[in-house]
């Protein structure tokens, strides 16, 4: 059974029905969660296992049942948010920001919001600008919120089960161009803390931190780089808040070199906060700029020779490696 | 109306109403003598309503309240002392200082937090009211709110959600005529009451200067709610005889001095209790008087309590940020 593949869908499903089969408490509720399993189909058969009760339909009314989310985690119960693109962050500020995420602080501690709040990201599927966005950058910035963004099946499958664990709010980031992505996940019932980093190739030569698909996009390069014998080191923080500084900023530290990729916004993003990280905490080791490259500044575009030039590419993380590597 | 409410009960609804005016009254000078940090949104004038709703629950019952809270807070039972802690930033108040005047929460009577968001808590109110339903707890959740807040489309959405799923929650609008500075004939078209009716949920209005009345009305609403029935939509209609906050002195380009006048003479909560009681014979004035000096003396002891509390230590800063 170790070496059992499952897709990234299914290992967050398992995370989920495992997490609702050992708490009566844990319960999902969204738009199209029950017997459409979500348009992504993410979440089939939970409700067949698990009945209406705990698999709960909504209207199309974002705010509204994020806010009953709220409610409900504040009174004993630990539900699972489902929006359905991260896109729709937009409708359910207010809720997340200014509720779930004071609540505790605001109230001394003596209320608190154990809840999920599970979205989406990633773009390069045609969808246009109001259905690609990757929207973590938000979220990371908002004191009392934790962020995770797992990059495959396994972490998937973990970090959802800490989150669901979690006493405090958690929006967990899914890329949905890596929901058929498969990976060994283990079957039997394991966490993932937040807040400690992956190394996911080891390297001396360059650090590539990257975060959800973006990992793929890192070691990919990281192949590119092997050939012409640069050797790069792929980390993956998994959560951007808590952030995992000391790992990124030893590995920069034996490399010299930092790139950071995110597919949110470059501007103002997670690859602007890890950037600073790194060159604050290794600034004496590092003998080139900290680079960041996340998606252009600009709505993500429908036609896809325009959507495609957006998102960094493993041919453009290549490049600038080699640059900085002065190769 | 007040054949099923007893003498005793009565008058502590008196009290708790007597409570309220004093703690306002205490506020507001504390404000002006620049002894309280921020600003606060006083509840004079409203004490009916949150103690008439408050009264017909359980200390296990939940409320939501508003930046306007300081009544729902004591109305369900929050202590004086604390409560002006809160609102001075001290170490003992209800969130140990981290909150103030506007976020005071209490989870051990049933209070879910005060919300500076207008609107901001009707989700909280329902997803209790949905979290007390799927734990079988019979307790029924409160939300209160102003007419303003109706402006907010949260509500029509946990509204819809609310009757869909019969969730024992009960929105209580208090309509005091303004938002902020802007009269409710401004901003809101059509009935309150039809926009809960638009979702089938049962809805009540009721003089919310007579506090047997919402007492009464809130009894059967919470019964209904208790029973299965689903939620319902509470209109009080009352009034704020301060300003939107304790900073809105100049009012007249809103609303009328003759107005303002005219409520505090003719319509007021206290009065029109402590009265009714009186001519009734039920009581005397000079029961009426010794609960205002015994609400007078809790002010004033528990104010003096908080004035003299320490801060929080600064090194808190980071506490509580993080379950």
């Amino acid at each position: 059974m170790h070496d059992r593949e499952l897709t990234f869908a299914e290992a967050i499903r398992e995370a989920l029905a495992e997490e609702m089969r050992r708490d009566a408490r844990v319960f999902i509720i969204g738009e199209d969660v029950a017997e459409a399993g979500t348009p992504f189909k993410v979440l089939s058969g939970l409700v067949e296992e698990f009945g209406r009760d705990r698999v709960i339909d909504t209207p199309i009314s974002e705010p509204g049942f994020s806010g009953i989310g709220v409610g409900a985690a504040m009174t004993g119960m630990r539900p699972v948010v489902d929006i359905m693109f991260g896109d729709f962050l937009g409708l359910v500020m207010d809720q997340i920001a200014n509720q779930a995420a004071k609540v505790h602080y605001m109230s001394g501690g003596k209320l608190s919001v154990p809840m999920v709040f599970r979205t989406t990201m990633g773009a390069t599927r045609r969808s246009a600008a109001q259905h690609s966005q990757s929207l973590h950058a938000w979220v990371s910035h908002i004191p009392g919120l934790k962020v995770a963004i797992p990059s495959t099946p396994y972490d998937a499958k973990g970090l959802m089960k800490t989150a669901i664990r979690d006493n405090s709010p958690v929006v967990f980031f899914e890329d949905k161009m890596m929901y058929k992505l498969k990976g060994v996940v283990p079957s039997d019932d394991y966490t993932i803390p937040f807040g400690v980093a992956d190394v996911k190739r080891a390297g001396n030569d360059i650090t590539l931190v990257a975060t959800s698909s973006m990992v793929q996009v890192a070691l990919g390069a990281a192949d590119l780089l092997a050939k012409i014998g640069v050797s790069a080191e792929v980390i993956d923080p998994r959560t951007t808040l808590p952030l995992d500084t000391s790992t990124l900023i030893e590995s920069a530290k034996k490399t010299s070199r930092a790139i950071v990729i995110d597919e949110g916004y470059e501007q103002y993003g997670v690859t602007a906060e890890i950037a600073s990280v790194i060159a604050d905490g290794a600034f004496y080791y590092l003998d080139a700029p900290v680079k960041r490259m996340g998606a252009m500044n600009v709505p993500v575009p429908f036609s896809p020779v325009l959507e495609d030039v957006t998102v960094p590419t493993e041919q453009m993380v290549f490049e600038m490696a080699k640059r900085l590597c002065g190769k | 109306m007040t054949e099923h409410i007893d003498l005793e009960q009565s008058l502590h609804m008196y009290e708790q109403m007597a409570k309220i005016r004093a703690f306002e009254e205490k506020v507001n000078e504390l404000y002006k003598s620049a002894k309280m940090p921020g600003l606060a949104h006083l509840y004079s004038g409203e004490e009916a309503v949150a103690v008439g709703v408050c009264e017909a629950l359980k200390r296990d019952d939940y409320i939501t309240s508003t930046h306007r809270g300081h009544g729902h807070c004591l109305a369900k039972g929050a202590k004086v002392d604390r409560m002006f802690a809160e609102l001075l930033g001290k170490e003992a108040g209800y969130c140990r200082g981290k909150g103030g005047s506007m976020h005071i929460a209490d989870p051990d009577s049933g209070n879910l937090g005060a919300n500076a968001i207008v609107g901001g808590s009707m989700g909280i109110a329902t997803g209790a009211a949905m979290s007390a339903k799927m734990r079988k707890s019979g307790q029924v959740a409160v939300c209160f709110f102003g007419d303003g807040a109706l402006g907010q489309g949260l509500f029509y959405e946990v509204a819809n959600m609310a009757a869909l799923w019969k969730l024992p929650v009960i929105y209580v609008c208090e309509n005091n005529l303004y938002g902020e500075y802007t009269h409710h004939t401004e901003t809101a078209a059509g009935e309150f009451i039809a926009r809960a009716q638009a979702f089938g949920i049962h809805t009540e209005i009721v003089d919310g200067q007579d506090v047997h009345a919402v007492y009464a009305t809130m009894q059967k609403l919470v019964e209904r709610a208790r029973r299965g029935e689903g939620p319902a939509f509470l209109q009080c209609n009352t009034y704020r005889y301060y300003g939107h906050h304790v900073g809105d002195i100049n009012r007249a380009y809103y609303r009328a001095k003759d107005e303002e006048a005219d409520w505090r003479a003719n319509r007021d909560p206290l009065t029109i209790l402590a009265t009714r009681l009186i001519a009734q014979k039920l009581t005397d004035a000079s029961v009426i008087a010794r609960i205002d000096a015994e609400v007078n003396a809790e002010v004033e002891t528990g104010v003096a309590f908080a004035l003299d509390a320490p801060f929080p230590d600064v090194r808190e800063v980071n506490e509580d940020v993080y379950a």
